[in-house]
């Protein structure tokens, strides 16, 4: 393999005193295939060269070869975590194009189960970022929780992780008869949990320790590095498409933004970024019952699907708020069955672009803690 | 074959157990399993489901390592790709004899949902090194992954350890002088 | 700001480098900008407080016919408006100005177009490979790509 083109070592000025590491593709603390290289001054973190495309699984290549529906289960494969958030944008943008209007209730399955996956991916970010910093317990607290939301999905759609289950027009089947009540059950549950992970977890002194005044990401950096989601909202931006953008029926629902204030440290730090999930959770359990309430509960989820997918002519870019941040797809139509290019771009992907910005200057140490707080897929990093 | 099946038929008054020592040996390998977990892709948060509290993989006996040199089988979940291939590759070859891997999800048996224009895509781990056990499904669930840990440690039960050499002199792989 | 305003204003500014204004809803409307223009109209985009475009949504190559084409997908935080532009590149001379020092994220969706298409970012700090190893040879999001039969020894196909 040719390593110069990256790894450019002048020998005749060697500095002795920093030393480069190498960190994965494969280590436990990098949530997935992510290899850093790290230049490091004692323990001190002096550069960092993310390399990524461990898992570029050509997901853009493959759409250009697949129909509009086949592609469906590819996207779920971008972004595993939270599969359902990732549909919305897509089915969205050909509804745009192709120019359907879907039945009320399936605008309503349709926010439940963003919602209630959005809960479950900051379950898995929160409880990676405790694990980041060492904390064990919380992980299995939210875990268990977890798989409730699966049951739920499950039962729905037949699949615990992938669902395939957004359709253009419609659903891939209606939900079964106790939906709203076992929903409501999880709900109730993911509040009690989510006391106990405030109280064992994020404002415990040696958490608030490791996290706060680490990783400071000021917002006109954020913002000049694309960052969405979590991440923007931490430096202190009250950006969320939901409010900002409403799309499907997020208009109707009456919900806040969190967003970090540097309530133990200062403004964009890493603390501020969990806290933001941490409030997100709760928000999206106040949107889950307010579409309860009002989710219609007649009417066919499949009286709108097409049974051709063939949008007219033309190019849309939309996106969503996924709970990493904003996801978009660019698709370009020419009238056939096959789109003629399908680009995503990941949230993930532009917030880990700002890594080598924040990382620096901190101890070693405090890089796991920061990537963790970024919450990535490497899934949606490399497509 | 293995060592617990014996217990049904005890020497004589009972309490006593007669078995080979291969029964032994393989009794404390299957039961006590360190595993190199290769994470990549979907797969890898199931298996996350799998190590919480729901599932609980520590019952099989079996601790996570970060090193393959202290591990006694691989685990690869997920997608491969030509950029990861050489990679798995060189910590297979890293890691002591006698050793196993166990391939979970369609990915890593055989390309899954990108065998066709997959061009970064490997298509099956086993192009590059040897699969003790497939695991299906794309990702499988945590069900199925406690299966397949089953089936290996069946697999790790019944194997004859002593001899090998002479075993694979007769088999013609290998030349020993007497 | 409409984008037929926006336009309009960049018309007047730099005259016939900006290309027409293509509106066919439901699907985006988008500027067609000369490429050797490009850096200057992303930089008065951005500076211009009446546009304050400071977030690059997204930057994708694109195949079309006999020519590729980048396009940029600005949207702007305070005044909540958006804009499409697109520059078209020859296939014999895929060179383009790097945005890389307008919008930092720019820099590795252009190593991405970089890695995919082939499209030649000038000025950027670090035009290497992303996704792919970096001996990958041929970039695959082209028409024409061709699946390589071995990598490394390793055999691709099916």
């Amino acid at each position: 393999m040719t390593t110069k083109e990256f790894i450019d070592i002048d020998f005749s000025q060697i500095e002795s005193d920093r030393m480069r590491l190498n960190v994965g593709p494969q280590h436990p603390s990098t949530h997935g295939v992510l290899r850093l290289e790290v230049e490091l001054d004692g323990e001190v973190v002096t550069n960092v060269i993310p390399h990524i495309g461990y898992l570029h699984r050509c997901f853009e290549k493959i759409c250009e070869n697949m129909n509009y529906q086949q592609i469906i289960p590819y996207i779920d494969r971008m972004d595993y975590i939270s599969a359902m958030n990732n549909e919305l944008p897509y089915v969205i943008a050909l509804e745009k194009l192709m120019d359907i209007k879907v039945p009320e209730k399936v605008e309503y399955i349709r926010v439940i189960m963003s919602e209630l996956n959005r809960i479950a991916n900051h379950q898995i970010a929160i409880a990676t970022f405790g694990l980041d910093a060492g904390a064990f317990t919380p992980f299995l607290y939210l875990f268990r929780d977890r798989e409730y939301i699966l049951w739920i999905f499950e039962k729905a759609s037949g699949a615990r992780l992938l669902f395939n289950y957004f359709w253009v027009g419609g659903l891939a089947n209606d939900v079964y008869p106790t939906f709203k009540e076992d929903v409501l059950t999880i709900v109730h549950q993911v509040r009690k949990t989510i006391k106990e992970i405030e109280d064992l977890l994020i404002y415990n002194k040696i958490f608030i320790d490791r996290t706060a005044n680490v990783g400071i990401l000021p917002l006109d950096v954020a913002i000049s590095y694309g960052c969405s989601g979590p991440v923007l909202r931490g430096s202190g931006m009250q950006f969320d498409l939901r409010k900002n953008e409403p799309y499907s029926i997020y208009e109707r629902f009456d919900f806040e933004i969190p967003f970090g204030k540097g309530e133990v440290g200062t403004v964009g730090d890493c603390w501020d970024r969990n806290i933001v999930r941490v409030r997100e959770i709760e928000q999206s359990c106040r949107i889950i019952e307010q579409a309860i309430a009002q989710m219609p509960n007649d009417g066919d989820v499949q009286s709108a699907i097409p049974k051709k997918v063939r949008p007219p002519k033309g190019e849309i870019y939309f996106r969503t708020e996924n709970p990493k941040g904003e996801l978009g797809f660019y698709i370009i139509s020419d009238g056939k069955d096959k789109p003629h290019r399908v680009k995503a771009r990941g949230p993930s992907f532009v917030n880990l672009s700002v890594l080598p910005e924040i990382a620096k200057g901190y101890l070693f140490a405090d890089l796991i803690v920061i990537l963790g707080s970024i919450d990535i897929v490497l899934g949606e990093v490399d497509r | 074959m293995g060592l617990l099946d014996r217990l049904d038929k005890p020497y004589e008054t009972g309490g006593i157990v007669l078995g080979t020592l291969e029964d032994i040996l393989n009794w404390g390998r299957s039961k006590s399993d360190w595993y190199l977990h290769f994470g990549l892709a979907c797969c890898a948060i199931e298996f996350m489901s799998m190590n919480a509290s729901h599932f609980d993989f520590m019952r099989f006996g079996i601790i996570p390592r970060a090193t393959p040199r202290q591990a006694d089988f691989i685990m690869i979940t997920g997608t491969v790709t030509l950029k990861m291939a050489e990679r798995i590759q060189r910590l297979w070859e890293q890691m002591a004899e006698p050793k196993y891997c166990m391939s979970v999800g369609s990915c890593s048996n055989s390309g899954g949902p990108y065998w066709q224009y997959g061009y970064h895509v490997l298509k099956g781990v086993d192009r590059i090194i040897p699969v003790h056990v497939y695991v299906p499904g794309c990702p499988p669930r945590p069900e199925a992954m406690e299966e397949g840990m089953i089936k290996l440690q069946k697999l790790i039960d019944q194997q004859a350890i002593f001899r090998k050499r002479e075993r694979l002199a007769e088999e013609g792989k290998i030349s020993i002088d007497k | 700001m409409t984008i037929e305003e926006i336009h309009h204003s960049l018309k007047e500014k730099f005259g016939e480098f900006i290309g027409e204004l293509v509106v066919n809803p439901p699907s985006d409307s988008y500027i067609n900008v000369e490429a050797e223009k490009l850096l200057d109209v992303c930089f008065e985009l951005r500076d211009n407080p009446d546009f304050a475009f400071d977030y690059l949504m997204c930057l994708s190559g694109v195949e079309f016919q006999e020519q590729l084409m980048v396009v940029y997908h600005l949207c702007s935080m305070s005044k909540n408006h958006k804009v499409v532009l697109k520059a078209s590149l020859p296939k014999d001379n895929l060179k383009i100005s790097s945005v890389e020092r307008v919008w930092r994220s720019a820099d590795w969706h252009e190593r991405e177009a970089y890695d995919l298409f082939g499209i030649i970012f000038e000025g950027h700090h670090n035009l290497i490979r992303i996704l792919l190893p970096y001996d990958w040879e041929g970039y695959p999001l082209r028409k024409d790509y061709k699946e390589p039969e071995t990598y490394h020894g390793i055999k691709v196909p099916y």
